[in-house]
């Protein structure tokens, strides 16, 4: 269990699958990434890629019949102890949540409860791990909600959840996963719910709050605007597996993966998609679907799909291979791309 | 942003006020709150000893002296009915608090611990095959007629649906992404259940609690009435009833009532426990 000094989190070869009675779908597939202390990666991909079962593989909580099949996933924690989550027991993952790795979760609206108002919610969450009174935890509460940017904090913290916006939840979500400093924080989609300017105003306080609080960011999300605005680092993930990933400048610079290159063209752009006399070009889709996981092809398993396809795609799993200065692609075409 | 810094302090009406804007559920409340202040009140308003005897004064009819008449003792039916209340209040609301202890754990454990719904949705469900009054008559039967008995027995009764009730709101708010996020962020489990599962399956449940409340009254008037519950020289409702039978050709007021006391206390509170449910119920409230 070796960790480089600077490495907070390093998923290795993880698998996790579902098992069922006649199929096994396999919603990880071996898994390979590093997190620096610090920076942010994040993992991308489409509804059923696997990212969102990654997190909770690291989280411990997911749901049976899901489980970790093999692989490790170590952790650094504060006092520079290496762990492997993926062995760990539920005690030692509730003794570790909230205090070393908090998570935020993408439905604002409905991730508080609404019975009990902000401060009460928050203070909860400091009491649970640190012994202190309830005036006090009350005062944490209040600087939390400072530290997120909520106007008229003094005024907000006996608000309940459903008199604030998505935004303001999400901004309470934020100060209630930060408030006894995890070193890492796992965002799961933490803007898809919200308006364009609110995702920008709350990329930009996560921006934030990471310079000032320094902990590691894993950033799932399936947009690759979130993306080029927060991370430091790329992983994409397609039907359970790693195809590409890079640093975020030269992921957007070159794309080694028909995936990601893919991916990328998705994107509206308002001056690519009205041509010059104004006519309406369609937006680009990836044609057909992610195939079941439960049965995916033996070679790779985006060739059905891939433009830049040949018959030897098909015949074995292409391994991850060096594809840029930094980067690495699950592609035999990835030069020629 | 000027708009957001100041917060306007939107009070939701609070439920009285809400329940009073719907005459029946407010018609259920009043009625509901006279009967139990006159049951509490009952040696203050009471005009005789609810077991003073008057031989010569026996079944006369409802009067200037006696409201409500007299018993086949003399005894003024007023006072027993109004000292009767009392124990049949009693024995409502101790059978909804003992049905709801084991209701509502076997219903938590049920809803939130996935192995162990089979098993106790199972008992649950051979529990709800029995007939309520003949469950209630064997287990008086095995434990023996006492007041204590007859409220444990009740209790057993209706746990059932309670647990019921208890299971199926858990079920759904398990699954919201609230209590997913307290886990994330290191919530133990037992305070998941009680802050976050427990605290909002509280209406259901009290909708639930009045009609078991009702229920109650009426079932433990029934065993009375048949001789296997409270003995009968404690006055309830039931055994003024099952006294007053044999007179009833003689004089009817000795089961009337007792008899309407009970038709009104069931009915007022089914109207104040429908008013609650449309007031609380999260799938009929607009947003929760």
């Amino acid at each position: 269990m070796t960790l480089d000094a600077d490495t907070i989190l390093s998923v290795r070869d993880l698998r996790t699958w579902f098992k069922g009675r006649h199929s096994i779908a396999k919603a990880v597939d071996g898994v390979t990434f590093d997190l620096k202390r610090g920076k942010t990666l994040a993992v991308v991909g489409e509804s059923g890629s696997g990212k969102s079962v990654t997190s909770l593989s690291i989280m411990g909580l997911l749901a049976r019949p899901g489980a970790i099949e093999s692989g490790q996933i170590l952790f650094r924690d504060r006092q520079e102890r290496v762990h492997d989550l993926a062995r760990f027991s539920q005690k030692q993952f509730r003794a570790l949540r909230g205090r070393e790795i908090a998570m935020i979760f993408q439905e604002p609206m409905t991730s508080l409860n609404p019975l009990y108002t902000v401060g009460d919610q928050i203070g909860e969450m400091i009491a649970l791990h640190e012994p202190i009174s309830p005036s006090e935890a009350r005062k944490r509460a209040l600087e939390m909600l400072r530290h997120v940017e909520i106007p008229d904090a003094a005024g907000r913290l006996d608000d309940y959840p459903h008199q604030m916006s998505g935004g303001m939840r999400q901004r309470v979500m934020i100060a209630m996963a930060l408030a006894c400093s995890p070193s890492l924080l796992i965002a799961d989609e933490p803007t898809t719910a919200l308006d364009v300017t609110i995702q920008a105003q709350i990329l930009d306080l996560l921006r934030r709050l990471q310079d000032q609080f320094g902990m590691s960011i894993l950033f799932i999300t399936h947009n690759l605007g979130v993306v080029a605005e927060i991370a430091h680092d790329v992983v994409v993930m397609y039907a359970g597996r790693v195809v590409e990933q890079a640093p975020v400048m030269e992921l957007f610079a070159r794309q080694t993966h028909p995936y990601t290159r893919g991916l990328l063209a998705c994107t509206p752009d308002a001056e690519r998609d009205l041509g010059s006399e104004g006519e309406r070009q369609a937006l680009y889709s990836i044609p057909g679907s992610v195939p079941p996981i439960t049965d995916l092809p033996p070679g790779c398993a985006f060739e059905p799909r891939c433009g830049y396809a040949v018959p030897a795609c098909r015949n074995a799993l292409p391994p991850l291979v060096k594809a840029g200065e930094n980067s690495i692609s699950r592609c035999i075409r990835s030069h020629e791309i | 942003m000027a708009a957001v810094t100041t917060a306007p302090a939107r009070a939701e009406p609070n439920l009285l006020i809400r329940i009073a804007s719907r005459p029946t559920a407010l018609a259920g409340l009043i009625v509901v709150t006279v009967i139990i202040l006159l049951s509490v009140l009952a040696p203050l308003i009471a005009p005789y000893a609810p077991s003073q005897l008057a031989v010569r004064d026996r079944l006369q009819g409802p009067g200037m002296a006696h409201l409500m008449g007299t018993d086949e003792l003399g005894r003024d039916v007023f006072t027993r009915v109004l000292y009767s209340g009392r124990t049949s209040l009693t024995v409502g609301f101790a059978v909804v608090v003992f049905a709801s202890a084991i209701g509502v754990t076997l219903g938590l454990v049920a809803g939130f611990f996935r192995r162990f719904d089979a098993p106790v949705s199972r008992l649950i469900d051979a529990m709800m095959a029995f007939p309520d009054i003949l469950l209630a008559i064997a287990l008086v039967a095995a434990l023996g007629p006492s007041a204590a008995n007859v409220v444990i027995a009740l209790g057993i009764v209706y746990a059932p649906r309670l647990a019921r009730v208890v299971r199926a709101s858990t079920l759904v708010i398990r699954e919201l992404p609230y209590v997913e996020a307290a886990r994330a962020l290191g919530v133990p489990t037992p305070v998941i259940l009680v802050r976050h599962v427990l605290r909002n399956v509280v209406s259901p449940l009290l909708v639930q609690a009045t009609f078991i409340f009702a229920n109650a009254i009426l079932a433990e008037a029934g065993l009375s009435f048949l001789g296997v519950g409270i003995s009968p020289d404690i006055p309830t409702w039931g055994t003024m009833i099952s006294v007053g039978r044999q007179f009833l050709d003689q004089a009817p007021w000795i089961m009337w009532f007792p008899g309407g006391a009970i038709i009104l206390t069931v009915l007022s509170l089914q109207l104040l426990g429908d008013g609650l449910r449309d007031f609380l119920d999260p799938r009929l409230a607009k947003d929760v």
